[in-house]
């Protein structure tokens, strides 16, 4: 794969409700940060991949609100409707396939709908639907397909959200810093069983962008590049009934793919750092084990283990994570931004010394159906 | 250093106003089975779908994750396109840059609508910002209608020159088997049918359909493996920007449109449309676009199109064949119309057109439309891009 | 020049969007709701190629990729394979909570079917049988089963 990277990143701050910007007021905001960021100008930028969902902005066209906010007049543009990692990946594969820069930019705001009404609408409409399903509930049913599975307790999950939201605090543009413990996690409202309020990521509003760039834009941009060493995705079977909803096979395959363009043959050694999809706690452990960063069923070891904390070998997620910050569409975009804050040394707070090799991951559909995943690298 | 790419094999549904034996899922299948069966694959051999239509039609949100049980997606990478009417086109394009990456070396790209299930008009209307044009956009038609009252101000263009735009695609659509509407309509019809917003009458318009589209792309090295003469990529290009319906100059021409043409043709060597062009299906979702948007593209100067139309310069056998497949006017299952243009332009380049085969065809246009006065521009050849 | 925006007020404006659906079942769904209708009974099919037998029964196998011919009653008992308690109120819900959501392995079918678990919730657990509970008033949906039962 030929070399491009990663040159510009923004993200708003991440807010329950940002009453006084609309979507398009969110994208420009972000895009000219991101421009700034980079030292580029829009001259520069060949073509722009919105992200965003008709559901979430109730509109159908959903990118008709943002592309002249995205700077895309007179220029090739192009719609992802699915989580940021996607929308990356189109246009990291734009750049690969001939554009000098791709600028990818995710917007949501949560406030602005029901997600109750919103995730129901991706079941079935004949067979699940009618149910009442969302993805708390569903969620939850994966909760407890993994736990049976391998006898994890609710503790285990609740340790996550405490570091989690802990790691929040050093994260400027997290919603939910919070300092928590096990007990307050156990003890807060139960929604679902076993998930918990503290179990759950919140309602978010935001949006980010990210310019990638082909080694003639690296040049030009005054920001050390985080080099795109692989990408995958991949996608699971669709009814919950039909999918072993506590062995992500998706995730493994999309993460075997980014690992063989990277050469990662031990994930666990080579890299440094991870912001993962957990928008709620049950998932971090499940998806690290999607990645093979440990076993089966070993994913609720990594935090007593000292593996993951913030002084562990392979610190995951730093930022706060998606359950300290959940814009949809966002949330993968900006796992993709903290990654390369993190090999830039620019994550202050939050900094994982040394960083190198990065993993950024997002997911897609119900029960995290469909994954992305990113590994990227100081080092070209 | 980006791939060349072709489309090795297209399928499509046979379009029509209601498929209830079908759900979605089901009809998506169909089109692709077609598609394989076209090129001789099988799902295996797929590297990555790539999938579009337009949400609110069928109210599914991640439609792309919902259908991987009929679209082959099953274990596969899946990506969600959609952009409004030009959907089928920019679903396209993203196949084509799943391979030109060099990620991918053979991409199904799928666009489908079942228009039955909800209120098309209300469906669309959603797309209008809620706070400044929601209140006064009445869906696709009024807005289209004042395009057309512009142009006939300038141009001076009657109500009968657009007619035969309308006579001449349906004419086209009898030699299509997947054709929606296959009755041959005369401009006198046009001319009786019933005023739905001037001067737009319900013949100068497409209808709702259900159906699906399927289209392989491969990369170079095996792309001629698969097809004995395949669709070359050329070029792509769109322009997508305006956001505000009110921003849209109706007094001017389809300036998306000449953009994207601009450097669509320009990238593909093409200097003089007319001539330089074998055949074009374009997205001309009502009549008055097939006179408007031809200037646009170059193929006659402005307010000429009347004369170039009527003179049979775009009918079958004439300088320019537009829309042998019968164009959007004969069917429109919306995230698939677009779609269905690059299938039909690759079939007339692949030599695969039966009746509605237009002859030695080297070069051929592609067009989508859709959302605020948005245009997609892809060209295809026998020849392969430099 | 920026100083008016902190001293404006930001406007909200509230909307709904409602628009009417009609999904089409198509053929295989329809004989299985029309089961579930007129005779009380779960059908599912197998696919010729992996022999996995679905709940719903689909026209072709997702995995495979090839069509589905063979349908076969399915017993109306089965095994919880995973369940949650749902204990918020929405207006989507069929029922007050809190009532439970379970995956559910019917006798003789390969896949899980999601449906709603009502009583009993105290003694649900992963692996406890459930049989189906039809309604009266049956109008070819997948609510024409009412829920399911702790036996």
């Amino acid at each position: 794969m030929e070399k491009i990277a990663i040159v510009g990143v923004a993200q708003t701050t991440y807010e329950r409700r940002k009453k006084d910007k609309t979507y398009h007021d969110l994208v420009y905001e972000v895009t000219v940060a991101a421009l700034q960021d980079s030292g580029l100008t829009l001259a520069d930028i060949d073509n722009v991949i919105t992200v965003s969902n008709d559901f979430l902005d109730g509109r159908t066209i959903s990118s008709m609100a943002v592309g002249e906010a995205a700077g895309a007049h007179n220029k090739n543009i192009s719609t992802v409707e699915g989580d940021g990692t996607f929308g990356a990946f189109y246009g990291a594969m734009r750049v690969l396939g001939g554009f000098r820069s791709t600028l990818v930019v995710a917007h949501s705001k949560g406030s602005e709908g029901s997600s109750r009404f919103i995730t129901n609408a991706m079941f079935d409409p004949i067979y699940q639907r009618p149910l009442g399903l969302d993805s708390l509930s569903s969620s939850a049913l994966q909760a407890n397909a993994y736990m049976a599975k391998f006898g994890i307790a609710e503790e285990d999950f609740a340790k996550v959200s405490v570091k989690n939201h802990g790691n929040a605090k050093n994260n400027p543009y997290a919603q939910l810093p919070m300092n928590i413990t096990v007990d307050d996690v156990m003890r807060s409202k139960k929604i679902a069983d076993p998930l918990k309020l503290l179990d759950c990521s919140p309602i978010s509003d935001g949006a980010a962008a990210v310019i990638i760039g082909n080694e003639e834009i690296v040049e030009k941009s005054k920001t050390r590049p985080a080099w795109i060493k692989g990408i995958g995705h991949c996608s699971e079977e669709y009814f919950l009934g039909d999918r072993d909803l506590a062995d992500p096979r998706a995730l493994r395959n999309a993460a075997e793919r980014a690992y063989a363009m990277a050469g990662i043959s031990s994930p666990l050694e080579q890299i440094n750092v991870a912001e993962v999809y957990d928008a709620f706690s049950y998932m971090e452990p499940l998806w690290l084990e999607g990645l093979g960063i440990c076993k089966p069923g070993h994913g609720h070891k990594m935090i007593e283990q000292g593996i993951t904390t913030m002084d562990g070998s392979l610190p995951v997620n730093p930022s706060g994570g998606v359950l300290s910050a959940h814009p949809i569409l966002v949330a993968g975009l900006a796992r993709i931004i903290e990654a390369t804050l993190q090999l830039r040394g620019e994550a202050g707070a939050r900094q994982v010394d040394g960083a190198g090799t990065a993993l950024a991951h997002g997911i897609n559909g119900p029960c995290g159906q469909s994954h992305c995943v990113w590994i990227l690298g100081a080092e070209v | 250093m980006a791939r060349r790419v072709a489309i090795v094999g297209t399928g499509q549904t046979d379009h029509c106003s209601h498929r209830p034996d079908v759900d979605g899922r089901e009809m998506i299948h169909e089109a692709v089975i077609r598609a394989l069966d076209d090129c001789e694959l099988t799902i295996r051999d797929i590297d990555a779908i790539v999938i579009g239509n337009m949400d609110h039609f069928e109210s599914i949100n991640y439609v792309d994750t919902w259908s991987v049980e009929g679209s082959g997606g099953v274990m596969k990478p899946i990506m969600k396109i959609t952009t409004g009417g030009t959907t089928g086109t920019s679903v396209a394009i993203a196949a084509y840059y799943h391979v030109a990456s060099g990620l991918f070396d053979r991409v199904l790209a799928i666009g489908w609508e079942k228009n039955s299930e909800s209120d098309t008009t209300a469906a669309i209307i959603t797309c209008s910002d809620p706070i400044w044009d929601r209140f006064s956009y009445s869906g696709a038609i009024p807005s289209l209608a004042t395009e057309a009252v512009g142009y006939m101000n300038r141009s001076g263009a009657t109500q009968e020159d657009a007619a035969r735009v309308a006579v001449r695609d349906r004419t086209h659509a009898l030699n299509n088997p997947h054709a929606h509407l296959r009755k041959p309509i005369t401009v006198q019809d046009v001319m009786d049918s019933p005023m739905l917003a001037y001067p737009i009458k319900l013949l100068d318009v497409c209808p709702r359909t259900d159906g699906a589209c399927a289209v392989v792309f491969a990369a170079e090295g095996t792309a001629e493996k698969i097809a004995p003469k395949p669709a070359w990529i050329k070029s792509c290009a769109v322009r997508h920007s305006i956001t505000w319906f009110g921003d849209f100059d109706f007094n001017a021409g389809l300036m998306s449109l000449q953009r994207a043409a601009k450097e669509a043709f320009d990238r593909a060597g093409i200097k003089n449309p007319v001539e330089d062009l074998d055949v074009a299906e374009l997205y001309l979702p009502y009549s008055y676009a097939g006179l408007k948007w031809i200037e646009d593209l170059g193929f006659c100067g402005p307010g000429e199109a009347p004369e170039f139309v009527g003179e049979g310069n775009t009918d079958m056998g004439g300088k320019i064949p537009i829309n042998p497949s019968g164009g959007v006017i004969s069917t429109n299952c919306i995230g698939a119309t677009a779609l269905i243009r690059v299938a039909e332009a690759a079939i007339q380049v692949m030599g695969k057109g039966g009746k509605r085969q237009v002859p030695d065809v080297v070069n051929a246009l592609a067009t989508g439309f859709g959302g605020c006065f948005w245009s997609d521009v892809v060209v295809m050849s026998t020849q392969r891009p430099y | 020049m920026k100083d008016w925006l902190t001293d404006t007020e930001a406007l909200t404006l509230k909307g709904q969007i409602n628009l009417p659906y009609t999904w089409w079942v198509g053929d295989v769904g329809s004989r299985f709701l029309i089961a579930l209708r007129d005779e009380k009974k779960i059908l599912g099919n197998r696919c010729p190629s992996c022999n996995t037998v679905y709940v719903p029964p689909r026209r072709n196998c997702g995995r495979c990729f090839v069509d589905i011919n063979e349908w076969l009653e399915l017993s109306d008992e089965g095994v919880v394979s995973s369940y949650t308690i749902v204990r918020f109120s929405h207006e989507l819900q069929p029922l007050e909570p809190p009532y439970a959501y379970a995956i559910i392995k019917l006798d003789g079918c390969d896949v899980g079917l999601v449906h709603v678990i009502k009583e009993n919730l105290e003694s649900l657990k992963n692996g406890a049988r459930v049989k189906a509970v039809f309604k009266e008033d049956r109008t070819g949906k997948i609510l024409d089963i009412d829920s399911f039962r702790l036996i």
